[in-house]
């Protein structure tokens, strides 16, 4: 997947998750958890969404590089 | 409509013999222990204040400070980057008797309010200890609430300081702050440093203060019923409410400390707790400091490998946590502690929700230790029923009560309320389902809920304390979670008000009617849901469910706020106009309906 199908999809993701979060706000090196205030369970359903519209499942190993926009993006982008 | 816990007695039990555990238990012989307690003896085990009195602080920390503890290390942060900085008890009775000062010249009186919302790092602690150490009350919110929680329970409290940090001063805070007139300071953790711009109006950089403090002196006289502690929790109905802990409640921290959670002098203790809620401060800060313990704090978010880690790494004996904490790790895979030397592990104990029998069972094959369910909640200030290291577990019950503690299980009538006779109130027959009870009189009880004195009063009915939870108790004494006896959602092992939900959601203009309920989550064992009733003029689409999620989030906070929302072209209601919720529950998981006429108590 392309890094823009990839930022597209992360950014519906969080858009469904966390509707709270201002588009202004979805600067590339936004931390989910402590930027966006996105909990744990904001964090699986996050996922969960992700797995639905790219395909790409995470395994819980992954879980922890997952911490800004960006690598979320380059995440999907490169699995998807 | 009673669901939810899968009922148990299908699991094997699981066996304990004393004899074979390598550090004898503080509880051997449970009826024996149950039958020699006694509150007093607990209260000897405590020194007191100098001049008399009881004060929290000088149990936990002044009175170590003074002795063969000072320089044990009494609190454990772990960083973001895994790095650690501790505190000895010497050097955190420095920094709270710091604290202490700071209010002093502040002019902060005894009795008033210290309010924290601040992640886990040590000023929070300083504050806590310094806070009780000057007599005033200190009262912890949850970092993830919203401005409108924030503002709620510093108004209903007459906060007088604030701790925070500059970051959160801003999103939760200033936006309020001309609705807080009793908020005389603000102090900001993490203000100044060469990053930072210009101070942040109306607040103070605390640090240059702590440095600048003068030393405390002798601890404030206080005595055991004076208040020290407000707890925010929710209710079906009306606002949030402040429970009163007061200094006393020290003794049964230490108490339960010792029974419930095996609290030996050598043990490196974590508790996943945090401070926000009830059980990181009764039990992540206050009990392991009064057994003199070293207690880990970790300062990130949970997550699989970082807490495997911290186990292993150091040495942790005694492991309190929550059940969606430990279903998040049985996701990740036993195959994952393989990796991790947790032989240090002695004890693991979990609270806040029901724990399931997969849960407990799976303990035993990750960790080589069953998981200890137990039970309490913020009124009650402490751990009142509980499994023990020495005592057979019956998976997925939360054990039976503590020594000192009398636990029963009250019959209600149709309406839901307690059937009391001749002033006494019937108690249930073996395995029949009624509600959860205590006998009044235990240290940490609640004290009142602040100005709710009605609403306190309710709590109590022929001579029991009502704890809300539908329970059954087994012909053996073993206590089993049915589910709550009200509206109130749990999820994440907090309790979440629908009618603080439902209020924000009423706030939104495009919303006539809602209503909130909890959803089964596999992971957070509830998450809360809404149904709206649009007002005419409003169409029902998915940018608009979203719309409604993402402003009761801003307000609210993540913890609080729906992760789902539905819309209904009509909501149940009673013939007074009282939204259903129960119904719509019924619906929302497929059951029978059953008899709609009855109303919640409603506490």
């Amino acid at each position: 997947m392309n890094e823009s199908d990839a930022r597209a999809a992360v950014f519906a993701a969080l858009h469904e998750i966390a509707p709270d979060v201002e588009p202004d706000d979805l600067d590339p090196s936004a931390r989910l958890r402590q930027d966006l205030e996105l909990d744990s369970l904001d964090f699986l359903r996050l996922l969960e969404v992700l797995a639905g519209s790219t395909g790409v499942s995470t395994p819980e190993d992954d879980y922890r590089d997952l911490t800004t926009v960006q690598a979320l993006v380059d995440y999907i982008a490169k699995r998807g | 409509m009673e669901a939810t816990t899968p009922s148990s007695i299908h699991w094997p039990v699981i066996r304990k013999d004393a004899a074979e555990l390598a550090v004898r238990p503080n509880l051997v012989d449970y009826d024996e222990a149950r039958a020699s307690f006694d509150w007093s003896d607990a209260r000897r085990a405590l020194s007191g204040l100098p001049g008399g009195g009881t004060n929290i602080a000088h149990e936990a920390v002044d009175r170590h400070a003074a002795g063969p503890l000072a320089d044990r290390e009494a609190l454990r942060f772990i960083r973001a980057d895994g790095s650690v900085r501790a505190l000895t008890y010497a050097q955190l009775a420095n920094e709270a008797g710091r604290f202490a000062s700071v209010l002093r010249e502040l002019g902060v009186e005894r009795g008033e309010r210290v309010y924290s919302l601040l992640g886990r790092r040590p000023e929070l602690y300083a504050a806590v200890l310094g806070t009780l150490k000057h007599g005033a009350v200190f009262c912890p919110l949850f970092s993830a609430f919203g401005p409108e929680p924030v503002r709620q329970r510093m108004e209903i409290g007459s906060g007088r300081v604030l701790v925070t940090t500059r970051a959160l001063y801003r999103r939760k805070v200033a936006p309020i702050r001309d609705e807080l007139p009793e908020l005389r300071h603000v102090l900001l953790v993490d203000d100044g440093g060469p990053t930072d711009a210009a101070p942040e109006p109306g607040t103070l950089d605390l640090a240059p203060l702590l440095a600048g403090a003068t030393d405390y002196g002798p601890t404030a006289s206080t005595g055991p019923e004076d208040m020290a502690l407000l707890h925010f929790t929710s209710g079906t109905t009306g606002r949030p409410k402040g429970a009163i802990h007061v200094h006393d409640a020290v003794v049964a921290h230490y108490a339960t400390g010792r029974f419930a959670l095996d609290l030996h002098p050598d043990d490196v203790y974590w508790c996943t707790a945090d401070p926000g809620w009830v059980t990181g401060t009764s039990y992540g800060i206050i009990a392991p400091l009064v057994h003199g313990v070293t207690a880990i704090v970790d300062e990130e978010e949970m997550d699989a490998e970082r807490w495997y880690r911290i186990l292993a790494d150091h040495r942790v004996t005694v492991w309190y946590t929550a059940p969606t904490a430990l279903r998040m790790l049985m996701k990740a895979g036993a195959e994952r502690v393989a990796d991790h030397d947790l032989s240090a592990l002695r004890f693991v104990a979990s609270v806040g929700e029901p724990l399931n029998p997969e849960v407990v069972v799976w303990g035993q094959e990750a960790f080589g230790r069953p998981v200890h369910d137990n039970w309490w909640q913020t009124e009650t200030g402490g751990i009142m029923i509980s499994n023990y290291p020495a005592m057979d577990i019956r998976p997925g019950s939360m054990g039976r009560p503590l020594p000192g503690i009398e636990a029963g299980v009250v019959a209600r009538d149709e309406t839901g309320a307690p059937v009391v006779r001749d002033g006494e109130a019937v108690l249930c027959e073996p395995d029949a389902t009624g509600e959860l009870a205590l006998r009044p009189g235990w240290p940490s009880m609640f004290r009142g809920y602040l100005h709710e004195e009605e609403r306190y009063r309710k709590c109590f009915a022929g001579g029991w304390y009502l704890t809300g939870d539908l329970a059954r108790r087994d012909a053996d004494g073993y206590f089993w979670f049915v589910g709550r006896g009200d509206d109130v959602i749990k999820s994440s092992g907090h309790l979440i008000g629908p009618f603080e939900v439902e209020s924000c959601l009423l706030e939104h203009e495009a919303v006539a009617e809602a209503a909130v309920i909890g959803v089964p989550d596999e992971v957070a064992g509830e998450v809360v849901k809404a149904f709206v009733e649009l007002k005419p003029g409003h169409e029902a689409s998915d940018a608009l469910r979203l719309e409604l999620i993402g402003f009761t989030r801003k307000r609210l906070g993540p913890a609080v706020a729906p992760r789902l929302l539905d819309f209904a072209p009509a909501l149940p209601k009673t013939r007074s106009g009282k939204i259903l919720r129960r119904l719509l529950k019924a619906r929302e998981l497929g059951l029978p309906e059953g008899d709609t006429s009855t109303l919640e108590a409603g506490r």
